[in-house]
């Protein structure tokens, strides 16, 4: 069986813009590589790319059953795209459950490719279904194509020596190579990764590229499609691109940070879902002077960060909401002492546990006030997995020229999502060093720098500069423990302004579209793509409205208020019950509209496009109805926190 | 870096130290005196405490290890234990409750050659920071760690603390604690430390000699001294560790040599079976019959039934009960480094971003 086998039919090709797959499976089906390998092979074929993986927290559910289904959804596109796509063109589902959890979101008229070997009558009793759908006529609003993915993939690696086992885990590479066939895509890639990560064991390496090509080759000779669809690259900004998620920019952005401040990276971080893989990364990045510490907890964590930049290097950690409240009181620490940190909430839905591999907006206010007392701490929140890897720098830009703690903020589907990076030239990246303090005659702990506020950073081993800090209240200028009244607020007030005095330092709030109007779409984070494409469909349809992301929540760049009054009605979508709106009212007294849906999901374009749409009418947005995955509706509540 | 604090022309990172070897000979040529390392601040425990021993014990023994002052950096949590850095003129850091080891952690990972103190209590350390102990010890973070152990919470006005006797009536156990104590050395040992001692606050030569020897070792030191709360829990130790007394109620430990104790030097430790007993030398026991310390073995068995010990049943041990060679934390983290250095050599910006399939659009 070869790639090279005549084809024997009629294939028609289609062109098409856009495309959008979900490979759903059992979670030990390797859905998530199926996933990641379709990715990186548009991605390299120059399609614009975005990816949402979404899989169970646990590692192996049982086999065939509704909470162990996991999927991984991609959309690649010749135009720019800024989202995963609201719903799949096609679902490739490789049993009745996966079935049975994702059909919903399969438009009519969408196609269907289903693994039909796995609709025994265990596997149909598992996933719950009464009757097997291939045969009842449920499914018949679909183009379904049944493919015996077990039997044919079995087929293809006879006679190597394997256990069957071992055979079934191949048949994912089967299906992938089905898809390549199908949007005419090269195998070579995957080809290659195969037998890098299989080198050690051959006869695996062999199943996997046979399975790939027998895929590949039954598109190529069934009857079954009589099409194949070609998305033409993407028309992007010319430059060296590859394709990466936002747990890896963040990463990359961080060890690129330690060479822009010539200072070494120690990580500290305890294991969180989705935040460890941050740490996976960067424990690799040995030889660029990183020093990842896995502690025994959240605390010693960011305790071993606060003492990594007591003593001059760049102290980092990372967690997800849970471990952010632990870290809480070290991180005022470091409020106290005023030393350079990045803290990391790559957020997750909560409260408590939660649903640890599902995405949400709702740290904010615990960024924001998440600690005992007044205590200001900047906050960046990047909007698109490659920005992770900017707003790593820039985090740590303000961490060193301000000598503050500085929470980043990322989610779970920025973390595991992927899309195309354009990669910088070291060389066009900021110098952000910054010196330490070595004169003895001008020395105090607790001197400002006039322009930032920032005291000085005199480390351990500099000779002469000897001196005593720590969390008691600090007596202005000098750093001795103080008790006086004045002192004290005078001190909160320091500390207050060297955070507010940062909206001089970055960039204003930027506007896509019109500067004035009807309606602006105000969001943070990784609402971004949903919002923008939303906002632009509604725009070239000729409405007034326009869109801005907020990448700074603390401070707000310095002409937040005044962008706000420029719209009548200012809508603000969010993965939480209105944070950004309650300080958005609060700092602005604006009665901005929220869109608030807290489903472990990112936003569709069309649960912004129909609450803009609402707003933009003079509709109430808690009278449109949104769909939801189950066919039923409800409506969006907009006041959640109000 | 920008920030050259000491001259060795290391780029890239935190300022490396001149990792000046721990010897008298530096000590003769830094020519420190206790009054270099005492800071500006005024004292401000209560008078009598034993934690004022403590401190110029301290002070005292600086100078001896001929570490430049700015090398040694004291690190503490929250109790009246905590407040000892401000009173040292080196770098210090009072921290947060518990919490003191892991800042110590990332602080000797970022600069392993700086001399490293922890100053904590019998709360601090062994009730909110329970497990930060037990991981730094266990890592061999080269850390001194000195636990003031009063058996009680001073700083909140005296409730029970993890090493209060069971039955102790405070005024958060106004009818006696029912949580049986932690032996705090029991506890070093269980948590791999590879440096464990004890001393007694009052007892200032011996415990200069102990920090002396904790500062010396190469790896996670723990030290209790005994110290006495004289608001909240008044002679606690007072039993055996008085003048008059402690010759006949504590054993002093000395490697190599027999356990000998008692102001006649008449009594001694014998093995009897898995368990130590007290004897009376004569009348046929002989000094060959004694238990030999031996702080240096490797196995902890000698170790452990000497931190079980205690008066009345046994004569409180005081010394170093253990000390082994370990790889400390610090040396293999940075061993790691060079080592990817080496395989990899140093990371080039430019190929790291450009790691992985890429594509060009023109």
């Amino acid at each position: 069986m070869t790639t090279e086998a005549a084809p024997h039919k009629d294939v028609q090709v289609r062109e098409l813009e856009r495309v959008t797959i979900r490979f759903a499976g059992d979670s030990g089906d390797g859905m998530q590589l199926t996933g990641t390998q379709f990715t990186r092979t548009a991605a390299v074929f120059g399609n614009d790319i975005s990816t949402l993986p979404d899989f169970p927290a646990e590692i192996r559910a049982p086999a065939g059953s509704l909470p162990g289904v996991s999927g991984f959804q991609i959309s690649f596109s010749s135009e720019e795209i800024h989202t995963p796509g609201d719903a799949p063109d096609v679902l490739v589902a490789m049993n009745p459950a996966a079935l049975r959890t994702n059909i919903g979101d399969l438009p009519a008229g969408g196609a269907l490719i289903v693994n039909s070997d796995a609709f025994t009558a265990n596997n149909l009793k598992k996933a719950g279904y009464e009757s097997n759908p291939l045969a009842d006529g449920s499914l018949k609003q679909y183009t379904v194509f049944e493919v015996p993915i077990t039997t044919l993939n079995a087929r293809s690696v006879e006679g190597l020596e394997m256990g069957a086992k071992q055979v079934d885990l191949t048949k994912n590479f089967f299906a992938l190579g089905l898809m390549f066939w199908l949007y005419g895509r090269t195998m070579d890639p995957t080809l290659r990764w195969i037998e890098e990560r299989f080198k050690a064991k051959p006869v695996i390496a062999e199943a996997n590229a046979r399975a790939l090509k027998a895929g590949y080759a039954f598109g190529e000779t069934t009857e079954m499609f009589h099409t194949k669809y070609h998305v033409a690259p993407a028309k992007l900004e010319p430059g060296t691109y590859r394709n990466i998620t936002g747990n890896e920019a963040t990463a990359l952005g961080f060890v690129t940070a330690s060479r822009l401040a010539r200072r070494e990276l120690v990580y500290g971080s305890y294991p969180i879902t989705p935040a460890s893989d941050i740490l996976h990364s960067l424990a690799t990045y040995k030889n660029f002077g990183v020093r990842t510490f896995q502690a025994e907890d959240e605390i010693a964590a960011i305790g071993s960060a606060i003492g990594a930049a007591y003593g001059g290097a760049m102290g980092l950690t990372a967690s997800s909401g849970p471990g952010i409240a632990l870290k809480s009181e070290a991180l005022n620490l470091a409020v106290m002492v005023e030393l350079p940190l990045v803290v990391v909430d790559v957020q997750r839905a909560g409260p408590s546990t939660g649903m640890p591999t599902k995405t949400e907006q709702a740290d904010l206010l615990m960024a924001m006030f998440g600690r005992n007392s007044d205590s200001p701490v900047p906050i960046v929140a990047p909007a698109t997995p490659a920005e992770c890897f900017d707003y790593a720098i820039e985090a740590w830009r303000l961490a060193l020229k301000y000598m503050t703690p500085v929470i980043y903020l990322s989610d779970a589907f920025l973390a595991t999502g992927a899309e195309p990076w354009r990669v910088p030239s070291p060389d066009d990246l900021p110098d952000i060093s910054v010196g330490g303090h070595t004169d003895r005659a001008t020395f105090q702990p607790y001197s400002r720098n006039p322009q930032t506020l920032a005291r000085p950073w005199a480390v351990p081993g500099t000779p002469g500069l000897e001196h005593r800090i720590g969390g008691l209240e600090k007596a202005d200028v000098t750093g001795n423990v103080s008790y006086d009244p004045d002192n004290h607020h005078r001190m909160q007030t320091l500390r207050a302004d060297k955070v507010a005095g940062i909206a001089a330092d970055i960039p204003p709030l930027q506007v896509y579209g019109p500067d004035q109007g009807d309606l602006l779409v105000l969001g943070w984070g990784s609402s971004y793509g949903a919002i923008r494409t939303a906002v632009e469909r509604l725009q070239a349809e000729g409405h007034s409205i326009a869109h801005a992301q907020l990448r700074y929540l603390n401070p707000f760049p310095r002409n937040t208020g005044d962008v706000l009054r420029a719209f009548e009605r200012v809508l603000v979508p969010e993965v939480n019950l209105g944070q950004l709106s309650l300080l958005l009212r609060a700092r602005f007294l604006i009665d901005v509209v929220g869109l608030n849906r807290v489903r472990g999901r990112p936003f569709r374009i069309s649960e912004i496009r129909n609450a803009a749409e609402a707003v933009l009418a003079g509709r109430s947005i808690e009278d449109v109805p949104l769909p939801s995955e189950d066919g039923t509706t409800f409506s969006a509540s907009g006041q959640g926190l109000a | 870096m920008t920030d050259q604090a000491n001259g060795n022309g290391r780029t890239g990172g935190a300022p490396m130290p001149t990792d000046v070897p721990l010897s008298a000979e530096n000590a003769a040529i830094l020519q420190l005196t206790r009054k270099d390392f005492v800071s500006d601040q005024e004292v401000r425990w209560c008078p009598g405490c034993g934690d004022y021993s403590i401190l110029a014990q301290t002070q005292k023994t600086m100078p001896d290890f001929g570490v430049p002052k700015e090398n040694i950096v004291f690190i503490s949590g929250i109790g009246c234990s905590g407040r000892l850095p401000y009173y040292m003129n080196t770098y210090g850091f009072h921290t947060i409750h518990g919490r003191a080891p892991t800042l110590a952690t990332g602080l000797k990972i970022a600069n392993p050659g700086l001399m490293v103190w922890v100053i904590t209590g019998d709360g601090d350390a062994l009730s909110i920071g329970g497990n930060h102990v037990l991981h730094s010890m266990r890592r061999n973070v080269d850390i001194k760690l000195v636990m003031f152990n009063n058996r009680i919470y001073g700083l909140t006005k005296g409730q029970a603390s993890p090493t209060s006797e069971l039955g102790k009536k405070t005024k958060s156990t106004p009818a006696g604690t029912v949580d049986f104590p932690v032996q705090p050395l029991s506890f070093a040992l269980a948590a791999e430390a590879s440096f464990i001692a004890r001393s007694v606050d009052t007892h200032t030569e011996h415990l200069q000699e102990t920090l002396e020897r904790a500062g010396h070792h190469r790896g996670s030191a723990f030290v209790e001294v005994l110290q006495n709360c004289n608001i909240f829990n008044d002679g606690a130790f007072r039993d055996f560790t008085e003048r008059e007394v402690r010759d006949d109620r504590m054993l002093l430990l000395k490697h190599g040599e027999p356990m000998i104790f008692g102001k006649h030097r008449d009594k001694g430790i014998r093995l009897r079976g898995l368990h130590p007993e007290t004897v009376q030398l004569g009348n046929g026991v002989s000094e060959a019959d004694l238990l030999v310390h031996d702080e240096e073995a490797e196995d902890p068995y000698l170790a452990y039934m000497l931190s079980r010990m205690w008066w009345p049943e046994f004569p409180v041990p005081v010394g170093v009960l253990r000390r082994v060679n370990r790889p400390t934390h610090d040396q293999l983290v940075s061993a790691q480094v060079e080592e990817a250095r080496a395989q990899k050599g140093e990371g080039d910006l430019a190929k790291l971003l450009v790691a992985g399939e890429t594509w060009v659009v023109e």
